[in-house]
């Protein structure tokens, strides 16, 4: 049997060593540069206290626009790449057997179809998961300079976002994340392929499926796989980072500015002493905008508290390992389902 | 011996509509058994059973003795034309005769290459560029390199111009003579069943209408030609499988044990054609065979 996978998936692995090499060599040769840009910055041995930043800055500026092209490119081709393993490799692997009949073929020979789907799963899996992992790794070390350099305080961060790598736009284009992803997207096809039996619907299924995780995960399920850490402050209505809005309905938000780098912030409220969010009372004081200082004096009086619940930058492994270890799981059980559909079910 | 392949109360529903139904038969080990009947009657669905490409819903099948598809050594014996011969279109001949032998413990390669080349066929061409022939003979080829000791065939000429379903016919019927192999093949033609098969089993909605050999089957069957008036006159032991009326002559397809003879009456020999039409229009409850050529073809 693994010879046959071998013989139906050498087309593929070929596209996919032939795109993996031209990336290495693209990022290689680019990612050298940005090495001896970020050693002769003297970033390396800075000291916190006194040149970091101007370093960093210094260091960032130096970069011409071509690297902030080679970083967005390769988020998405990290991104991109597990999901079109997913609708080439994965959704046609049963369901272009079951279309072309050629299941009939596979079924009658000396092996179970178990097998022959644990053997064809293990083959495009374990090459998917290799492809995402390499192509991680040449980003993660591409990038790591400019990940260092915009976590340091009081850099500009160009050009990763403020939350750095745990910024959901990057998170998943980098680490071993990747892995995980393009291990569930095979098992995500074939079982598309196995349930609706025809490619093309399988493949769009798949895409469709596919993305939904990928846009529903970071939103709704990753800030809570570690409880968030949280801070209160009190507000300083006079300090700088505070921004009041006075809104048409004679409402105020209070926008309080929070920094740390590389964290990732999942919310941000202003809080009143019994605990409740500060929606904005519609208050006298506060009613002509002229009056700034009666609002602000106001405002003081009113002991309001900024509560910030966030992941801080050190658990970016921890995320990275819980969530390639879930997607793992998940595809594992994905591959289960398929197997027992086709042994319990047949299919004619 | 243990029957090549057994149904008990076999049946398979798909949604609402049942495929096969209740379906009883034996068929015996060590003969070429031609499994023939209308489209619909189940055919495709029993062998399909058979190799364990689907679970029966209701009934059971062993196949020498075994369940269908349970495991390496029940695959092992068994070999599967399937219908429309699938082959891998990407891939060449050799590359299927690679893959027969890596999946198969009893593969015998000096049998397929043997085949390949007496068919002269190019081992690097790719099957999407084989005719529907050739194609067919690449299955064949599969499933007999593989040494099985039950070669079942689902139409496997049922797509193949004239001159191409004689060749795979005959290639069967030199396979069958050189090893020792039980055959089921199921057509829906008779002139395929008549050429390689010396069992017959009629199926006509689920429902076996008469099995047996060949021979036997020619020998105690009769076709009547006389006048329409004496039908009713018959002996007792004989049975009415099929009466057909022209103006004033009736035919009668007879089956009786012992010889036959009825003063006034023409008694022919049937062709296995005339006695599976007589038993397929007897299932369907109608007297005209006219009729009835067409739901058989």
């Amino acid at each position: 049997m693994l010879w046959l996978t071998w013989r139906q998936f050498r087309a593929q692995a070929i596209t996919a060593v032939s795109a993996l090499v031209a990336l290495a060599v693209l990022y290689g040769v680019t990612g050298v540069q940005l090495a001896h840009l970020y050693h002769a910055s003297g970033l390396a041995g800075c000291h916190p206290r006194a040149d970091c930043g101007r370093l960093a800055s210094t260091f960032t500026s130096q970069l011409g626009p071509h690297y902030k092209v080679l970083l967005d490119l390769g988020t998405v081709v990290v991104y991109l790449v597990p999901a079109l393993i997913g609708v080439f490799w994965g959704a046609p692997l049963v369901a272009r057997e079951i279309e072309s009949g050629t299941f009939r073929l596979a079924w009658n020979q000396s092996v179970t179809r178990r097998r022959w789907l644990a053997v064809k799963l293990a083959v495009v899996g374990l090459a998917a998961m290799a492809t995402a992992g390499l192509l991680s790794l040449i980003m993660s070390w591409w990038a790591a300079p400019i990940a260092q350099a915009s976590q340091i305080p009081g850099s500009t961060s160009f050009p990763m976002g403020a939350a750095g790598r745990l910024d959901p736009l990057v998170f998943g284009s980098e680490g071993i994340a990747p892995i995980g992803y393009a291990a569930f997207a095979v098992a995500l096809g074939v079982a598309a392929g196995v349930l609706i039996r025809r490619t093309v619907p399988a493949m769009a299924t798949t895409l469709a499926g596919f993305a939904a995780v990928q846009v529903v995960w970071p939103l709704l399920v990753r800030p809570h796989l570690i409880s968030p850490a949280k801070v209160i402050t009190r507000v300083n209505p006079n300090s700088n980072n505070i921004g009041l809005t006075f809104n048409a309905n004679g409402t105020l938000t209070i926008n309080s500015s929070w920094h740390q780098p590389g964290a990732w912030l999942l919310s941000n409220q202003t809080i009143t002493p019994d605990g409740k969010v500060f929606r904005g009372a519609n208050s006298k004081a506060c009613s002509n905008p002229n009056n700034f200082h009666a609002c602000t004096n106001w405002l003081a009086s009113q002991h309001l508290r900024q509560l910030i619940s966030y992941q801080p930058a050190s658990r970016f492994w921890a995320f990275q390992w819980y969530e390639t270890a879930i997607f793992i799981v998940l595809a594992a059980a994905l591959a289960w389902l398929c197997g027992w559909l086709i042994t319990r079910r047949g299919a004619a | 011996m243990a029957a090549a392949l057994e149904a008990d109360g076999l049946g398979k529903q798909y949604g609402r509509k049942w495929a096969l139904a209740d379906c009883t038969l034996t068929v015996p080990a060590g003969r070429v058994t031609g499994l023939v009947g209308p489209n619909g009657a189940g055919k495709t669905t029993l062998l399909n059973l058979a190799t364990g490409m689907l679970a029966p819903t209701t009934g059971s099948i062993r196949v020498l003795g075994g369940v269908p598809g349970s495991g390496p050594a029940q695959l092992r014996k068994v070999g599967f034309v399937a219908q429309d011969t699938p082959t891998y279109a990407a891939l060449s001949i050799a590359d299927h005769l690679h893959f027969g032998a890596a999946a198969n413990p009893g593969w015998d390669a000096g049998i397929a290459s043997a085949r390949i080349r007496a068919l002269r066929l190019d081992p690097a061409q790719k099957a999407a560029k084989l005719s529907g022939g050739q194609r067919a003979q690449l299955a064949l080829t599969m499933a007999i390199a593989k040494q099985p000791e039950l070669l079942i065939l689902d139409e496997p000429v049922a797509s193949l111009d004239p001159l191409a379903r004689r060749e795979f016919l005959q290639a069967l019927a030199e396979t069958v003579a050189e090893q020792e192999l039980s055959v089921v093949l199921s057509s829906h033609l008779v002139a395929d069943i008549e050429r390689v098969c010396d069992y017959l089993i009629v199926l006509v909605a689920s429902r076996v209408r008469i099995a047996g050999e060949v021979t036997e089957l020619l020998a105690s069957h009769h076709l009547l030609t006389g006048p329409r008036s004496e039908e009713d006159s018959l002996p007792g032991d004989w049975e009415i499988i099929q009466a057909s009326h022209v103006g004033r002559q009736t035919s009668l397809l007879v089956r009786a044990a012992g010889p036959v003879k009825k003063p006034g009456w023409a008694v022919d020999k049937v062709s296995l054609e005339d006695l599976v039409l007589g038993y397929m229009s007897q299932a369907a409850g109608g007297t005209t065979a006219g009729l009835l050529t067409g739901a058989a073809r």
